[in-house]
Protein backbone atom coordinates (compact mmCIF):
# COMPACT_ATOMS: atom_id res chain seq x y z
CA UNK A 1 0.00 0.00 0.00
CA UNK A 2 0.94 3.64 -0.41
CA UNK A 3 1.86 5.80 2.57
CA UNK A 4 2.41 9.55 2.45
CA UNK A 5 4.75 10.45 5.32
CA UNK A 6 6.63 13.57 6.33
CA UNK A 7 10.15 12.92 7.62
CA UNK A 8 9.17 13.84 11.18
CA UNK A 9 6.58 11.04 11.16
CA UNK A 10 8.96 8.33 9.93
CA UNK A 11 9.89 7.29 13.48
CA UNK A 12 6.41 5.79 13.81
CA UNK A 13 7.21 3.48 10.89
CA UNK A 14 10.67 2.36 11.83
CA UNK A 15 10.92 -0.81 9.74
CA UNK A 16 9.53 0.93 6.68
CA UNK A 17 11.84 3.95 7.05
CA UNK A 18 15.01 1.97 7.69
CA UNK A 19 14.39 -0.34 4.76
CA UNK A 20 13.74 2.70 2.55
CA UNK A 21 17.09 4.30 3.44
CA UNK A 22 18.83 0.93 2.96
CA UNK A 23 17.21 0.41 -0.44
CA UNK A 24 18.32 3.92 -1.37
CA UNK A 25 21.89 2.99 -0.46
CA UNK A 26 21.64 -0.12 -2.67
CA UNK A 27 20.22 1.80 -5.61
CA UNK A 28 22.20 5.02 -5.52
CA UNK A 29 25.49 3.92 -3.99
CA UNK A 30 25.91 0.25 -4.99
CA UNK A 31 24.12 0.04 -8.33
CA UNK A 32 24.40 3.55 -9.74
CA UNK A 33 27.70 4.44 -7.99
CA UNK A 34 26.50 7.94 -7.13
CA UNK A 35 28.80 9.64 -4.60
CA UNK A 36 26.20 9.55 -1.82
CA UNK A 37 26.73 9.16 1.94
CA UNK A 38 25.92 5.77 3.44
CA UNK A 39 26.01 5.44 7.24
CA UNK A 40 27.34 2.42 9.21
CA UNK A 41 23.80 0.92 9.20
CA UNK A 42 23.88 0.88 5.42
CA UNK A 43 21.36 3.74 5.12
CA UNK A 44 21.65 6.54 2.60
CA UNK A 45 20.58 10.08 3.55
CA UNK A 46 21.45 13.51 2.22
CA UNK A 47 21.01 17.10 3.39
CA UNK A 48 17.50 17.29 1.88
CA UNK A 49 16.20 14.50 4.10
CA UNK A 50 16.83 16.92 6.98
CA UNK A 51 14.38 19.50 5.56
CA UNK A 52 11.29 17.49 6.54
CA UNK A 53 10.39 16.36 3.02
CA UNK A 54 7.24 14.42 2.21
CA UNK A 55 7.91 10.80 1.23
CA UNK A 56 5.57 8.73 -0.87
CA UNK A 57 6.30 5.11 0.00
CA UNK A 58 5.07 1.76 -1.26
CA UNK A 59 4.85 -0.51 1.79
CA UNK A 60 5.08 -4.24 1.15
CA UNK A 61 2.79 -6.63 3.02
CA UNK A 62 5.66 -7.49 5.39
CA UNK A 63 6.05 -3.83 6.35
CA UNK A 64 9.22 -3.28 4.32
CA UNK A 65 9.92 -0.65 1.70
CA UNK A 66 9.01 -1.51 -1.89
CA UNK A 67 9.66 1.86 -3.51
CA UNK A 68 9.56 5.54 -2.73
CA UNK A 69 10.11 9.12 -3.77
CA UNK A 70 10.75 12.36 -1.94
CA UNK A 71 9.04 15.71 -2.34
CA UNK A 72 10.07 19.24 -1.38
CA UNK A 73 8.48 22.59 -2.26
CA UNK A 74 10.55 24.50 -4.84
CA UNK A 75 10.05 27.75 -2.91
CA UNK A 76 12.51 26.37 -0.34
CA UNK A 77 15.92 24.70 -0.72
CA UNK A 78 15.99 22.09 -3.47
CA UNK A 79 18.45 19.74 -5.10
CA UNK A 80 17.63 21.10 -8.58
CA UNK A 81 18.20 24.66 -7.39
CA UNK A 82 21.46 23.92 -5.58
CA UNK A 83 23.11 21.20 -7.66
CA UNK A 84 21.51 20.91 -11.09
CA UNK A 85 21.14 24.48 -12.39
CA UNK A 86 23.35 23.51 -15.34
CA UNK A 87 20.55 21.16 -16.45
CA UNK A 88 17.85 23.84 -16.38
CA UNK A 89 19.66 26.48 -18.41
CA UNK A 90 20.53 28.27 -15.18
CA UNK A 91 16.88 28.75 -14.27
CA UNK A 92 16.26 28.30 -10.56
CA UNK A 93 12.73 26.93 -10.84
CA UNK A 94 10.64 28.25 -7.96
CA UNK A 95 6.90 28.24 -7.56
CA UNK A 96 4.40 27.16 -4.92
CA UNK A 97 2.69 25.28 -7.76
CA UNK A 98 5.79 23.17 -8.54
CA UNK A 99 7.23 20.55 -6.16
CA UNK A 100 10.55 18.82 -6.53
CA UNK A 101 10.61 15.03 -6.73
CA UNK A 102 13.93 13.28 -6.04
CA UNK A 103 15.39 9.94 -4.87
CA UNK A 104 12.89 7.83 -6.79
CA UNK A 105 13.91 4.41 -5.56
CA UNK A 106 12.71 0.87 -6.16
CA UNK A 107 13.52 -2.09 -3.93
CA UNK A 108 15.26 -4.97 -5.73
CA UNK A 109 12.24 -7.06 -4.75
CA UNK A 110 9.68 -4.61 -6.10
CA UNK A 111 7.12 -5.95 -8.53
CA UNK A 112 6.91 -4.07 -11.84
CA UNK A 113 3.70 -2.35 -10.85
CA UNK A 114 5.26 -0.51 -7.89
CA UNK A 115 6.76 2.22 -10.08
CA UNK A 116 3.35 2.87 -11.62
CA UNK A 117 1.70 2.86 -8.19
CA UNK A 118 4.18 5.49 -6.97
CA UNK A 119 3.64 7.74 -9.98
CA UNK A 120 -0.10 7.36 -9.51
CA UNK A 121 0.32 8.42 -5.89
CA UNK A 122 2.21 11.43 -7.21
CA UNK A 123 -0.75 12.37 -9.37
CA UNK A 124 -2.95 12.11 -6.25
CA UNK A 125 -0.70 14.69 -4.61
CA UNK A 126 -1.07 17.02 -7.58
CA UNK A 127 -4.83 16.65 -7.65
CA UNK A 128 -5.22 16.96 -3.89
CA UNK A 129 -2.86 19.85 -3.21
CA UNK A 130 -3.16 22.04 -6.29
CA UNK A 131 0.34 21.20 -7.54
CA UNK A 132 0.69 21.74 -11.29
CA UNK A 133 4.12 20.25 -11.98
CA UNK A 134 6.78 18.04 -10.44
CA UNK A 135 10.39 18.79 -11.21
CA UNK A 136 12.64 15.76 -10.83
CA UNK A 137 16.21 14.55 -11.05
CA UNK A 138 16.68 11.07 -12.46
CA UNK A 139 19.18 8.80 -14.18
CA UNK A 140 19.19 6.70 -17.35
CA UNK A 141 17.82 3.48 -15.80
CA UNK A 142 14.91 5.41 -14.26
CA UNK A 143 14.22 7.01 -17.61
CA UNK A 144 13.50 3.52 -18.96
CA UNK A 145 11.25 2.75 -15.99
CA UNK A 146 9.25 5.93 -16.57
CA UNK A 147 8.90 5.10 -20.26
CA UNK A 148 7.77 1.56 -19.50
CA UNK A 149 4.92 2.77 -17.28
CA UNK A 150 3.86 5.53 -19.67
CA UNK A 151 4.96 8.37 -17.39
CA UNK A 152 7.92 9.82 -19.28
CA UNK A 153 8.77 13.31 -18.10
CA UNK A 154 9.57 16.22 -20.34
CA UNK A 155 13.36 16.46 -20.14
CA UNK A 156 14.65 19.96 -19.40
CA UNK A 157 18.30 19.01 -19.65
CA UNK A 158 20.76 16.11 -19.32
CA UNK A 159 24.43 15.57 -18.61
CA UNK A 160 26.65 12.49 -18.82
CA UNK A 161 26.41 9.42 -20.99
CA UNK A 162 25.04 5.89 -20.80
CA UNK A 163 24.05 4.74 -17.32
CA UNK A 164 25.70 7.80 -15.81
CA UNK A 165 23.37 10.17 -17.64
CA UNK A 166 21.53 12.44 -15.21
CA UNK A 167 18.53 14.48 -16.25
CA UNK A 168 16.12 17.04 -14.87
CA UNK A 169 12.57 16.44 -16.02
CA UNK A 170 9.10 17.70 -15.59
CA UNK A 171 5.80 15.95 -14.99
CA UNK A 172 2.39 17.51 -15.45
CA UNK A 173 -0.95 16.09 -14.40
CA UNK A 174 -2.91 14.73 -17.34
CA UNK A 175 -5.97 12.47 -17.27
CA UNK A 176 -4.36 10.41 -20.05
CA UNK A 177 -1.22 9.63 -18.11
CA UNK A 178 -3.34 8.89 -15.06
CA UNK A 179 -5.45 6.35 -16.92
CA UNK A 180 -2.29 4.59 -18.11
CA UNK A 181 -0.88 4.47 -14.58
CA UNK A 182 -4.10 3.02 -13.22
CA UNK A 183 -3.90 0.24 -15.81
CA UNK A 184 -0.19 -0.41 -15.17
CA UNK A 185 -0.45 -0.42 -11.40
CA UNK A 186 -3.51 -2.65 -11.28
CA UNK A 187 -4.92 -0.35 -8.60
CA UNK A 188 -8.31 1.28 -8.58
CA UNK A 189 -9.11 4.98 -8.22
CA UNK A 190 -11.03 4.11 -5.06
CA UNK A 191 -8.12 2.38 -3.38
CA UNK A 192 -5.72 5.21 -4.25
CA UNK A 193 -8.25 7.68 -2.83
CA UNK A 194 -8.57 5.63 0.35
CA UNK A 195 -4.78 5.64 0.91
CA UNK A 196 -4.65 9.35 0.24
CA UNK A 197 -7.49 10.07 2.68
CA UNK A 198 -5.87 7.91 5.32
CA UNK A 199 -2.78 10.14 5.20
CA UNK A 200 -4.30 13.55 4.58
CA UNK A 201 -7.91 13.32 5.76
CA UNK A 202 -11.17 13.46 3.88
CA UNK A 203 -12.35 16.59 2.08
CA UNK A 204 -15.09 15.89 -0.41
CA UNK A 205 -18.10 13.70 0.03
CA UNK A 206 -18.03 13.65 3.81
CA UNK A 207 -20.65 15.56 5.74
CA UNK A 208 -19.02 17.67 8.37
CA UNK A 209 -19.94 17.09 11.99
CA UNK A 210 -19.55 20.81 12.58
CA UNK A 211 -21.88 22.41 10.07
CA UNK B 1 -17.36 37.82 -12.03
CA UNK B 2 -15.90 36.61 -15.29
CA UNK B 3 -12.57 34.79 -14.96
CA UNK B 4 -10.64 37.51 -16.71
CA UNK B 5 -12.11 40.34 -14.61
CA UNK B 6 -11.45 38.31 -11.52
CA UNK B 7 -7.83 37.76 -12.55
CA UNK B 8 -7.45 41.50 -13.10
CA UNK B 9 -8.98 42.30 -9.69
CA UNK B 10 -6.65 39.81 -8.03
CA UNK B 11 -3.68 41.35 -9.78
CA UNK B 12 -4.64 44.85 -8.55
CA UNK B 13 -4.39 43.55 -4.97
CA UNK B 14 -1.08 41.84 -5.70
CA UNK B 15 0.24 45.13 -7.14
CA UNK B 16 -0.77 46.90 -3.91
CA UNK B 17 0.89 44.12 -1.91
CA UNK B 18 4.09 44.57 -3.92
CA UNK B 19 4.04 48.31 -3.06
CA UNK B 20 3.32 47.84 0.66
CA UNK B 21 6.06 49.26 2.85
CA UNK B 22 4.91 48.61 6.42
CA UNK B 23 2.86 46.25 8.56
CA UNK B 24 -0.12 48.62 8.72
CA UNK B 25 -0.45 48.36 4.95
CA UNK B 26 -0.24 44.58 5.19
CA UNK B 27 -3.14 44.68 7.66
CA UNK B 28 -5.22 46.81 5.27
CA UNK B 29 -4.38 44.40 2.44
CA UNK B 30 -5.53 41.40 4.46
CA UNK B 31 -8.92 43.12 4.73
CA UNK B 32 -9.01 43.89 1.01
CA UNK B 33 -8.09 40.35 0.16
CA UNK B 34 -10.80 38.97 2.47
CA UNK B 35 -13.34 41.12 0.59
CA UNK B 36 -11.93 39.92 -2.72
CA UNK B 37 -12.36 36.25 -1.78
CA UNK B 38 -15.72 37.05 -0.14
CA UNK B 39 -14.97 35.08 2.99
CA UNK B 40 -15.60 35.94 6.64
CA UNK B 41 -11.92 36.02 7.58
CA UNK B 42 -8.40 36.05 6.27
CA UNK B 43 -5.33 35.71 8.48
CA UNK B 44 -1.59 35.68 7.87
CA UNK B 45 0.64 34.54 10.74
CA UNK B 46 4.40 34.62 10.57
CA UNK B 47 7.07 33.08 12.80
CA UNK B 48 10.69 34.03 12.11
CA UNK B 49 13.71 31.75 12.37
CA UNK B 50 14.39 33.27 15.80
CA UNK B 51 10.83 32.69 17.04
CA UNK B 52 9.50 36.21 16.64
CA UNK B 53 5.83 36.32 15.67
CA UNK B 54 3.71 38.69 13.71
CA UNK B 55 0.16 38.46 12.46
CA UNK B 56 -2.30 40.43 10.45
CA UNK B 57 -5.85 39.61 9.56
CA UNK B 58 -9.49 40.10 10.22
CA UNK B 59 -10.35 37.98 13.27
CA UNK B 60 -12.16 39.75 16.10
CA UNK B 61 -9.43 41.13 18.43
CA UNK B 62 -11.35 39.52 21.32
CA UNK B 63 -10.74 36.11 19.68
CA UNK B 64 -7.03 36.84 19.16
CA UNK B 65 -6.71 37.84 22.83
CA UNK B 66 -8.60 34.76 23.96
CA UNK B 67 -6.49 32.50 21.73
CA UNK B 68 -3.32 33.85 23.33
CA UNK B 69 -4.72 33.83 26.86
CA UNK B 70 -5.91 30.20 26.53
CA UNK B 71 -2.68 29.24 24.78
CA UNK B 72 -4.72 27.58 22.02
CA UNK B 73 -1.58 27.37 19.88
CA UNK B 74 -0.80 24.13 21.75
CA UNK B 75 -3.99 22.34 20.70
CA UNK B 76 -5.08 24.12 17.51
CA UNK B 77 -5.13 21.26 14.95
CA UNK B 78 -4.50 23.75 12.14
CA UNK B 79 -1.20 24.88 13.61
CA UNK B 80 -0.29 21.35 14.69
CA UNK B 81 -0.84 19.97 11.21
CA UNK B 82 0.78 22.82 9.26
CA UNK B 83 3.92 23.29 11.30
CA UNK B 84 6.97 22.01 9.36
CA UNK B 85 4.76 20.83 6.53
CA UNK B 86 4.02 22.32 3.14
CA UNK B 87 0.74 21.02 1.76
CA UNK B 88 -2.38 23.21 2.09
CA UNK B 89 -5.19 21.82 4.23
CA UNK B 90 -8.93 22.09 4.29
CA UNK B 91 -9.88 22.16 7.99
CA UNK B 92 -12.21 19.23 7.40
CA UNK B 93 -9.15 17.06 6.76
CA UNK B 94 -7.91 17.60 10.30
CA UNK B 95 -8.62 15.60 13.39
CA UNK B 96 -11.17 17.53 15.50
CA UNK B 97 -11.90 14.70 17.91
CA UNK B 98 -10.95 14.91 21.56
CA UNK B 99 -12.68 17.10 24.10
CA UNK B 100 -10.10 19.90 24.28
CA UNK B 101 -10.05 20.29 20.50
CA UNK B 102 -13.86 20.19 20.22
CA UNK B 103 -14.18 22.85 22.94
CA UNK B 104 -11.62 24.97 21.11
CA UNK B 105 -13.59 24.63 17.89
CA UNK B 106 -16.87 25.64 19.59
CA UNK B 107 -15.13 28.63 21.12
CA UNK B 108 -13.74 29.63 17.70
CA UNK B 109 -17.15 29.36 16.04
CA UNK B 110 -18.72 31.42 18.85
CA UNK B 111 -16.15 34.12 18.15
CA UNK B 112 -17.13 34.23 14.48
CA UNK B 113 -14.18 32.33 13.00
CA UNK B 114 -16.56 30.14 10.99
CA UNK B 115 -17.02 26.41 10.64
CA UNK B 116 -14.93 26.14 7.48
CA UNK B 117 -11.31 26.96 6.82
CA UNK B 118 -8.42 26.49 4.42
CA UNK B 119 -4.81 27.01 5.47
CA UNK B 120 -1.66 27.27 3.36
CA UNK B 121 1.63 26.68 5.19
CA UNK B 122 4.61 28.58 3.79
CA UNK B 123 8.25 27.67 4.30
CA UNK B 124 10.61 30.60 4.04
CA UNK B 125 14.40 30.76 4.25
CA UNK B 126 16.36 29.87 7.42
CA UNK B 127 13.58 28.43 9.52
CA UNK B 128 11.01 31.12 8.81
CA UNK B 129 7.49 29.74 8.75
CA UNK B 130 4.05 31.18 8.10
CA UNK B 131 0.46 30.15 7.71
CA UNK B 132 -2.16 31.86 5.60
CA UNK B 133 -5.81 31.09 6.34
CA UNK B 134 -9.24 31.91 5.03
CA UNK B 135 -12.26 30.92 7.12
CA UNK B 136 -15.97 31.11 6.56
CA UNK B 137 -19.44 30.02 7.67
CA UNK B 138 -21.18 27.89 5.09
CA UNK B 139 -22.12 24.31 4.28
CA UNK B 140 -19.64 21.69 3.09
CA UNK B 141 -20.77 21.79 -0.51
CA UNK B 142 -20.39 25.53 -0.81
CA UNK B 143 -16.95 25.43 0.79
CA UNK B 144 -15.76 22.61 -1.41
CA UNK B 145 -16.78 24.58 -4.48
CA UNK B 146 -15.10 27.71 -3.17
CA UNK B 147 -11.82 25.87 -2.59
CA UNK B 148 -11.87 24.14 -5.96
CA UNK B 149 -12.39 27.50 -7.63
CA UNK B 150 -9.91 29.54 -5.59
CA UNK B 151 -7.21 27.11 -4.47
CA UNK B 152 -4.63 28.40 -6.91
CA UNK B 153 -5.10 32.07 -6.00
CA UNK B 154 -5.13 31.25 -2.28
CA UNK B 155 -1.79 29.45 -2.59
CA UNK B 156 -0.31 32.36 -4.57
CA UNK B 157 -1.69 34.93 -2.10
CA UNK B 158 -0.14 33.02 0.81
CA UNK B 159 3.30 33.11 -0.77
CA UNK B 160 3.11 36.78 -1.77
CA UNK B 161 2.12 37.78 1.75
CA UNK B 162 5.13 35.88 2.96
CA UNK B 163 7.55 37.40 0.44
CA UNK B 164 6.41 40.84 1.57
CA UNK B 165 6.63 39.99 5.27
CA UNK B 166 10.19 38.74 4.73
CA UNK B 167 11.13 42.14 3.30
CA UNK B 168 10.21 43.69 6.64
CA UNK B 169 12.67 41.52 8.56
CA UNK B 170 15.44 43.72 9.96
CA UNK B 171 19.02 43.29 8.69
CA UNK B 172 17.85 41.24 5.81
CA UNK B 173 20.20 40.65 2.90
CA UNK B 174 18.72 41.43 -0.55
CA UNK B 175 16.90 38.43 -1.90
CA UNK B 176 18.83 36.91 -4.77
CA UNK B 177 16.20 34.22 -5.22
CA UNK B 178 13.81 36.68 -6.79
CA UNK B 179 16.20 37.64 -9.59
CA UNK B 180 15.26 36.32 -13.01
CA UNK B 181 17.85 34.13 -14.69
CA UNK B 182 18.89 35.01 -18.28
CA UNK B 183 16.66 32.25 -19.67
CA UNK B 184 13.63 33.57 -17.80
CA UNK B 185 14.42 37.07 -19.07
CA UNK B 186 14.57 35.68 -22.63
CA UNK B 187 11.19 33.99 -22.24
CA UNK B 188 9.53 37.13 -20.84
CA UNK B 189 11.14 39.30 -23.53
CA UNK B 190 9.80 37.26 -26.43
CA UNK B 191 6.36 37.07 -24.84
CA UNK B 192 6.41 40.87 -24.42
CA UNK B 193 7.22 41.14 -28.14
CA UNK B 194 3.98 39.32 -28.88
CA UNK B 195 5.44 35.92 -29.77
CA UNK B 196 3.17 32.95 -29.15
CA UNK B 197 4.32 30.29 -26.71
CA UNK B 198 5.12 27.95 -29.57
CA UNK B 199 7.24 30.63 -31.23
CA UNK B 200 9.08 31.45 -28.01
CA UNK B 201 9.80 27.76 -27.36
CA UNK B 202 11.03 27.38 -30.92
CA UNK B 203 13.22 30.48 -30.72
CA UNK B 204 14.79 29.35 -27.45
CA UNK B 205 15.08 25.73 -28.67
CA UNK B 206 13.15 24.36 -25.69
CA UNK B 207 9.91 22.41 -25.45
CA UNK B 208 6.67 24.19 -24.67
CA UNK B 209 6.51 22.31 -21.34
CA UNK B 210 9.91 23.62 -20.37
CA UNK B 211 8.86 27.10 -21.41
CA UNK B 212 5.75 26.78 -19.27
CA UNK B 213 7.86 26.05 -16.21
CA UNK B 214 10.27 28.91 -16.92
CA UNK B 215 7.29 31.26 -17.24
CA UNK B 216 5.71 29.87 -14.07
CA UNK B 217 8.95 30.34 -12.19
CA UNK B 218 9.35 33.92 -13.49
CA UNK B 219 5.72 34.65 -12.58
CA UNK B 220 6.38 33.56 -9.01
CA UNK B 221 9.57 35.63 -8.70
CA UNK B 222 7.75 38.68 -10.07
CA UNK B 223 4.84 38.26 -7.66
CA UNK B 224 2.34 38.26 -10.52
CA UNK B 225 -1.04 36.56 -10.79
CA UNK B 226 -0.61 35.24 -14.33
CA UNK B 227 1.60 35.43 -17.43
CA UNK B 228 0.14 38.69 -18.77
CA UNK B 229 0.76 40.40 -15.44
CA UNK B 230 4.22 38.89 -15.19
CA UNK B 231 5.15 40.34 -18.59
CA UNK B 232 3.72 43.75 -17.62
CA UNK B 233 5.61 43.68 -14.36
CA UNK B 234 8.95 42.76 -15.88
CA UNK B 235 8.53 45.66 -18.33
CA UNK B 236 7.63 48.08 -15.51
CA UNK B 237 10.61 47.00 -13.46
CA UNK B 238 12.93 47.36 -16.43
CA UNK B 239 13.91 43.69 -16.25
CA UNK B 240 13.31 43.25 -19.93
CA UNK B 241 13.75 45.59 -22.86
CA UNK B 242 11.77 45.21 -26.06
Amino acid sequence: MIRYLYANDLHRHDRLARSMFRDRARQFSERLKWPVDVDPHGEERDEYDALNPLYVIWERPDGHHGGSMRFLPTVGRTMTGEHFLHLTDGVHVQSPLIWECTRFCLSEKAEPRVAAALMLAGSELMRGHGVEHFLGVFDAPMERVYRAIGASPDVLGSAGKGRAKTSVGLWAYTPDARAKLIARSGLSEELMRLWYVRSFGRVDGAKSAVA
Amino acid sequence: MARQEQGAAFNVILEALEQASDLAELQALSERMRDYFRVDHLVYHWVSGTGEQYGCGTYDPAWVARYLQKDYLRIDPVVQSCYQRFHPVDWKQLNWSGKAVRDFQCDAIEHGVGNQGFTVPVRGPSGQFAIFTVSHSCDDCGWHEFIEENRRELILAAHYFNQKALEFEPDRAPDASRQLSPREVDAMTFLAMGYSRAQVADTLSISEHTLRVYIESARHKLGAANTTHAVARSLQQGLIIV
